[in-house]
């Protein structure tokens, strides 16, 4: 059965295929600034402390989707304050933060009794385990991503633009800093769904490097991120299906082949016209 | 300290087909209410960083509508001085007023034009994004752009000469073009008061004259204190030259000899006299 009639028989497949179109906004939205912020680090660091509250809310019982919002929350102030405090060595403190968090949640997911296998799904992503009763909650968080960077992004963009100029501006830039590594840590679980823990970086980071090299304003790169992102996930997805691949991995490589063939053909093109 | 002498200098008129010109047309009226606060008052200021001494106990006052020049060697304390006057550095002892009020109040009625830019080119936005910026906080700081914003750019924007580069990007301009960027983006906030440090760096001859033929005009209407190495383009523009190495030292631009700028400087000057 192809893509395209299994998607209008199967319901896990719509479900799928809806998780992963949110999924693919809220990186969209939340990618651009990630990317021409320059903190792709932070949100590699944001993303793996997220296991250490999957593994202790799979220890305690209690759902590892709650351990992970928490988690990446706190990871995001804790390393947004790091950030903000200019540590000397930032990158190794935000490395070491990284590491814990990953062994931490190892730690307490092998002393948590059985094994669970839809933990694995966190790791490497199965959009076609998302429950149906899950869409509506991953609609209503993009929308509130959304409605928040309607809110926040000409302040947002004057802080990423240019730090000082904002701040003699009146912009409160450490509580705009801050929130945005928070809609990063939200995104970071959206996107879990889709391509799991391991590979968020690659659906948070690529389709906006890709919109970088054609937009001309920090809007018009998050329409094109997002379109890119829904299109990958689309297209990932559909592969998947076809030949009996890990959706997660697919998606990442159809991006990952995208932003490259982006990349080349503006080399080619000998830099941005703009 | 020597005691700021202000000595009246020929404005150049504001009137556009003046500007076009070139032509200089003597002294402007330029009433200044009479309880109008000083622009810059700073009194007995010290800045260190660690244990090395930058500022040394530094007088220096620029009052209503007047523009100053702020000379001085590399690592003088020119850049520092500018950053205690916006707030963005705090003084080891001595008093910084600025219009009136702490630096931190007044910082929205600052213009400031930053001696480098502190953003990457590359940066997705075009020239209008970037000046509309200087609007911010003025009015609401949340949601998009409020249209006055938008329309109140184009007036600043054709008075910096850049309105043809309204869309563009940024990293489509030349070093002089995004030099005008930067001094529109401080317009925009409609300061009462403008820094500008070392605006003319990357301009040509051609483009200096004209940028301070417009900080001219502009003192009409705020007080200006622009840095710059060239005491050439300085003393034919401005009503004070201040010298700053650590210690600080007024001058009218009549004064101005080799033997007070090389004291100054510390060091042999090479002194060649151009005329622009």
């Amino acid at each position: 059965m192809n893509f395209i009639t299994a998607l209008g028989s199967q319901d896990f497949l719509q479900n799928a295929l809806f998780a992963g179109l949110l999924a693919s906004l809220a990186a969209g939205l939340v990618g651009p600034y990630v990317v021409v912020r320059r903190i792709g680090y932070l949100a590699g660091g944001i993303a793996h402390t997220v296991l250490a509250g999957m593994g202790i809310a799979y220890f305690m019982g209690a759902s590892p989707l709650v351990g992970a919002f928490i988690s990446a929350i706190l990871a995001a102030l804790l390393i947004g304050y790091i950030s903000l405090k200019g540590f000397d060595q930032e990158d190794t403190v935000i490395g070491a933060l990284w590491a814990i968090g990953m062994a931490t949640g190892i730690l307490f997911i092998s002393q948590t009794p059985g094994y669970k296998v839809d933990l694995m799904s966190y790791l490497f992503g199965n959009l076609l385990l998302v429950p149906a009763d899950a869409i509506g909650t991953l609609a209503w968080m993009v929308g509130g991503l959304a409605l928040v960077l309607l809110l926040v992004h000409r302040p947002l963009t004057a802080v990423i633009f240019d730090e000082e100029f904002a701040r003699l501006r009146g912009v409160p830039v450490k509580t705009l800093y801050l929130l945005l590594l928070v809609m990063v840590a939200i995104t970071v679980v959206l996107l879990l769904q889709a391509v799991g823990l391991i590979m968020v970086l690659a659906l948070l980071s690529l389709p906006a490097a890709l919109a970088g090299h054609h937009a001309r304003s920090l809007g018009m790169m998050i329409v094109i991120a997002s379109l890119a992102a829904m299109a990958f996930t689309t297209g990932g997805l559909a592969l998947s299906w076809q030949f009996d691949l890990p959706a997660g991995a697919t998606i990442v490589l159809v991006a990952g082949v995208a932003y490259l063939l982006s990349l080349i053909w503006r080399s080619a093109r000998g830099g941005l016209r703009r | 300290m020597v005691s700021p002498i202000s000595v009246a200098r020929p404005r150049t008129d504001s009137h556009p087909e003046a500007s076009a010109t070139g032509r200089s047309v003597g002294p402007v009226f330029r009433p200044v209410p009479a309880d109008a606060p000083d622009a810059i008052d700073i009194r007995g200021v010290t800045f260190r960083y660690g244990e090395q001494v930058i500022l040394d106990d530094v007088d220096f006052q620029v009052g209503a509508r007047e523009i100053v020049g702020l000379i001085g060697p590399n690592g003088g304390g020119k850049s520092t001085l500018l950053k205690l006057i916006l707030g963005l550095h705090k003084p080891a002892a001595g008093c910084v007023r600025v219009l009136g009020r702490t630096p931190k109040a007044a910082a929205r009625h600052i213009g400031y034009v930053p001696q480098f830019a502190n953003f990457v080119k590359r940066f997705p936005i075009r020239v209008e994004d970037v000046v509309l910026m200087g609007r911010q906080g003025r009015r609401r700081q949340w949601g998009p752009w409020p249209r006055a914003d938008r329309e109140a750019i184009g007036a600043v924007l054709e008075e910096v000469g850049i309105s043809h580069l309204r869309r563009r990007h940024i990293d489509a301009l030349s070093g002089g073009q995004l030099q005008r960027v930067l001094i529109a983006r401080a317009l925009a906030a409609e300061p009462q008061l403008l820094l500008l440090d070392e605006p003319t760096a990357s301009v040509d001859s051609d483009g200096e004259r004209s940028l301070f033929e417009l900080f001219n005009r502009l003192a009409n209407r705020m007080s200006v204190v622009v840095i710059s190495h060239d005491l050439g383009f300085i003393s034919d523009y401005v009503d004070r030259v201040a010298c700053l190495n650590r210690k600080m030292i007024v001058h009218d631009t009549e004064t101005l000899t080799a033997e007070s700028i090389e004291r100054l400087y510390g060091e042999n000057v090479q002194m060649i006299h151009h005329h622009h």
